[in-house]
């Protein structure tokens, strides 16, 4: 590789011009990080259809060697970068989160397609996890359903600017030479669903609710309780369409059931009901006018 | 007077569908009624003489290939479930229908694995998705979810976490809806409840424990010490979902003595993304995209086959018009051209595996670019084409298309597409296979590797219902193009490849010859394409392409895909409940069902060889565990 000293000159300092191809005077983070970035070496691990985007990218045409992440590697202790190619199941998340407890540190996560990025077109799926971010911190995402090689190859630039403004001056930027190990990622459990260990007080709290017979959201008669507020939303809306229109008359109080979601959602109902409101309205006033 | 039988007309294994049900009727009076509800077809067999009867089929009547075995939930259509069997003759014809049904409590319906190997998967499918018992299977555990999952959630009263309503379009999006997303209702997408006395602390996954349970894990202490000479260990290896030449997230798990593989289990459903489940929550036209999803090497031959499934229910109905030539020619065009990436790929990929890591693969991806551009410039998508529709295509062919011509640099080029075709098919392709012949097919490396490895016999090949190249390498001549055609096959000049010694190397030979033959295909397709030059691809403007009217019934739609005999079975309630959406949605995968021998195959050759044949199986692991 053909080194351009140039490129790492990062102060004011003057090199003689007739020593710029042998000496760059720079900082350090700008070296370490300038060596990370372009030998960045990503995992051999395809999940589903973007793992295919992913090879031909690796392959000739697109080659993402020309960007340093010239080796694939197919053991985790050896890789620096994690593509999630496809869609992440609940039954494969298991070893990735164990894959990626695995890499060494510092290590990157893309999530590469509306799968790995957000759960995509299968996301409703019972076995489907909505985004690899459930999970694992994800430092690039790369929309698409498959990304093209191009949208890969910027995403992997992408990661690249990223470790550039990381700094070794700062504890944040490079967590990995902090005291002790690092904390592994819990793995998540096949239990009746899959378990995020992280989740365990929530789902003990759900249970215990459960004994003595307080439904909850989340649990399992969830649809039921997903069609009661939609049935009683209906209603509301309704009643908001009858009543002559003024800001006060939207002021119904929605069953909240003090979960940590219920405002949120009631918010969100609100709004909702506010522009049905207006839309009838104006639906009542063309109507009036076309009477006219 | 007594009235004499009349005597048959034919041998028994030679009669037609019509004659072979009516004998299975005179014959099994009281355990054979016809199915005569609406557009459906067959036989409904008392699940308590199921197994004599498909002995009969099987051996008596001549249908020895079991292609397609599935459930149907009919909740609230008579609150039964029902499994469905395909069965076809591997000398070609149609298929014969037959159905047993079971209450959906407790349901349990005779294994069929002892007539039909073939049935083995479909079957655990059908236990871990619709909660059906199979007595007299000798492993019937889950396949695709885990051991310990709570639920069958193909039934249809199973709700996933995420469930909105029973089918789309959902009324918050449409018409005039609002934007809602059921994760803000449910941000931890639980569905599950779990018992009061749960105790987390000892929580532990179980599912592991379920893999390993069947393999008699332990050292046989009798049986080492009776070997003479080496005193090897039996151990247990476990290969993938994460290993780099298992194509994707399968799994196997060996065990082995020494180097030599004494089981395999495959393990899968890493890659279980719920595509019957979505699918049945879908509306017709909202299936294609996901079909591409499938096997996404060849996404064109997917959608070939869930058009041609749909179009089937809806020549039932009135306002029907099947595509025309035009529109025909186009469709077989894009899936030989998808054949051809797809037979590239697993050749490329199989090297990989027996060791020529990457560098052969490299010159077939970057044929499969050219092809890909081809794809991008008609579709719009490189790999995902969601071309086809209900009676017609996307569009049509553009007039000029913009590709990289040579890959040595980035400069696109401007091309008259036919004159790209033309190029592609006569010059390009060819010269591409003639190189991969010239390296591989005397290479002594690949003939080693190769001849008398993964070895599978003609009987044992129809009797798991392998499809596609691991069909024919093992000299059953049976190509659905021919054994029943579908399109506009029949006027198409080209022979079905087959080889009979049913080993690694003689799957590699089939693909090289499909290779050829797909050519010789495009060849004739090329000046149907110029004499059908202004022609429409819809038959009459586009009726039923966006909203289509599937009228009520069951179609089974077969296509011989790149990896072999991709069906789709549809139910369709026929807008009863007042939608439009199919109630039964089932995907017969090739790459699936080809597992099955895979364990055979596979014993008592070197751990080596197992990705080898593994890869010269080709599966694809979207369609493998949909």
């Amino acid at each position: 590789m053909e080194v351009k000293l140039q490129e790492l000159n990062a102060t004011e300092f003057p090199v003689p011009v007739e020593l710029e191809d042998n000496i760059a005077i720079t900082s350090l983070s700008q070296l370490y990080n300038w060596g990370r970035r372009n030998s960045m070496w990503p995992m051999l691990f395809g999940l589903a259809c973007c793992a295919i985007e992913m090879i031909a990218t690796a392959s000739s045409r697109f080659d993402f060697s020309r960007f340093g992440f010239e080796v694939m590697r197919a053991t985790p202790r050896q890789a620096d970068l994690m593509i999630v190619s496809g869609t992440v199941t609940k039954k494969m998340v298991v070893p990735i989160v164990r894959l990626y407890n695995q890499m060494p540190e510092p290590k990157y996560v893309l999530a590469m397609g509306a799968c790995a990025s957000g759960g995509g077109p299968f996301k409703e799926g019972y076995n489907v996890v909505s985004g690899m971010d459930k999970y694992l911190p994800v430092d690039v995402y790369v929309p698409g359903c498959p990304p093209t090689p191009q949208a890969l190859l910027f995403g992997m630039i992408a990661l690249q600017r990223k470790i550039d403004g990381q700094s070794i001056a700062n504890g944040d930027d490079v967590p990995w030479y902090g005291e002790g190990p690092a904390e592994p990622t819990p793995v998540p459990v096949l239990g009746p669903d899959i378990i995020d260990p992280r989740q365990m007080d929530m789902i003990r709290r759900q249970a215990e609710a459960a004994a003595e017979s307080m439904a909850l959201l989340g649990a399992r008669d969830l649809p039921a309780a997903t069609q009661m507020v939609a049935a009683k939303a209906e209603t509301a809306v309704a009643e908001a369409v009858a009543a002559p229109v003024d800001g006060d008359a939207l002021s119904f109080v929605l069953p909240t059931g003090g979960t940590p979601w219920a405002e949120a959602e009631d918010i969100r109902e609100k709004r909702r009901l506010r522009a049905l409101a207006r839309k009838a309205l104006r639906a009542s006033r063309r109507a009036q006018a076309e009477g006219e | 007077m007594e009235t004499l039988a009349p005597a048959p007309a034919a041998p028994l294994t030679a009669t037609s569908i019509d004659e072979a049900l009516d004998y299975l009727k005179t014959a099994h009076p009281h355990a054979v009624k016809a199915d005569d509800r609406d557009g459906y077809q067959g036989i409904i067999i008392d699940a308590d003489s199921l197994l004599e009867l498909a002995q009969v089929i099987r051996d008596d009547l001549g249908f020895d290939y079991l292609s397609s075995a599935t459930a149907v939930d009919y909740l609230g259509e008579g609150d039964h479930m029902e499994m469905v069997y395909h069965a076809y003759r591997s000398s070609g014809g149609s298929a014969l229908v037959f159905k047993a049904q079971t209450d959906r409590e407790n349901a349990s319906i005779p294994s069929l694995t002892p007539v039909w190997r073939g049935a083995d998967f479909q079957e655990r499918e059908a236990w871990d998705l619709f909660g059906i018992r199979f007595p007299g299977h000798g492993n019937l555990k889950r396949i695709l979810m885990w051991e310990g999952f709570s639920g069958h959630p193909m039934r249809k009263d199973w709700r996933e976490a995420y469930y909105e309503e029973e089918q789309k379009p959902f009324d918050s999006r449409w018409p005039g809806g609002h934007v809602h997303r059921s994760e803000e209702k449910n941000v931890f997408g639980k569905n599950v409840s779990y018992p009061a006395d749960i105790d987390l602390g000892r929580l532990a996954d179980t599912s592991e424990r379920a893999v390993y349970q069947s393999l008699g894990l332990g050292v046989d202490v009798e049986r080492i010490m009776d070997k003479d000479g080496f005193e090897t260990n039996e151990l247990v290896v476990n290969m993938g979902p994460h290993h780099p030449s298992t194509h994707g997230v399968f799994r196997m798990v060996l065990t082995v003595d020494g180097e030599t593989v004494t089981s395999l289990e495959p393990v899968m459903g890493y890659l279980h993304r719920n595509h019957e489940k979505i699918g049945e929550r879908n509306t017709y036209l909202h299936n294609i995209p996901f079909t591409d999803r499938l096997d996404y090497i060849s996404s064109m031959g997917n959608n070939h086959g869930y058009v041609l499934a749909v179009e089937q229910l809806m020549s039932l109905g009135r306002r029907y018009n099947p595509p025309t030539y035009r529109c025909e020619a186009l469709r077989v065009l894009m899936v030989e051209l998808s054949r051809i990436v797809n037979h590239l790929w697993a050749i490329g990929f199989w090297l990989n595996d027996i060791g020529a890591f990457f560098t052969p693969v490299l010159y077939f991806i970057q044929e499969r670019e050219r092809i890909m551009d081809f794809f991008e410039a008609v579709a719009g998508s490189r790999m995902m084409c969601n071309y086809m529709r209900f009676g017609g295509l996307f569009g049509d062919l553009p007039e000029r298309i913009k590709s990289v011509s040579n890959l040595t640099n980035d400069r696109v080029r401007d091309y008259n597409t036919m004159q790209f075709l033309t190029e592609m098919i006569n010059e390009r392709i060819p010269r591409t296979i003639d190189e991969l012949e010239l390296l591989l097919t005397q290479n002594e490396i690949v003939i080693e590797r190769s001849i008398g490895v993964g070895v599978l016999s003609r009987d044992e090949a129809i009797n798991c219902s392998a499809a596609g190249p691991l069909l024919r390498g093992s000299g059953v001549a049976y190509d659905i193009r021919r054994a029943e055609p579908y399109s506009i096959y029949p006027e198409l000049d080209f022979d079905v490849a087959v080889e009979n010694a049913g080993d690694m190397y003689a799957r590699y030979q089939v693909r090289v010859k499909e290779l050829r033959e797909s050519v010789r295909i495009l060849r004739q397709i090329l000046p149907r394409l110029e004499a059908t030059k202004g022609q429409s691809i819809w038959a009459d403007g586009k009726v039923g392409a966006y909203a289509p009217r599937v009228p009520l019934g069951e179609a089974y739609g077969r296509v011989e895909n790149g990896k072999g005999e991709l069906g789709y079975y549809i139910v369709s309630a026929g807008g009863r409940n007042g939608t439009s959406n199919p109630w039964r949605y089932h995907v017969r995968a090739p790459s699936f069902i080809n597992l099955t021998p895979l364990g055979a195959m596979s014993t008592g050759h070197k751990v080596a060889d197992i990705v080898g044949i593994l890869g010269s199986i080709d599966i694809v692991l979207g369609e493998t565990d949909r």
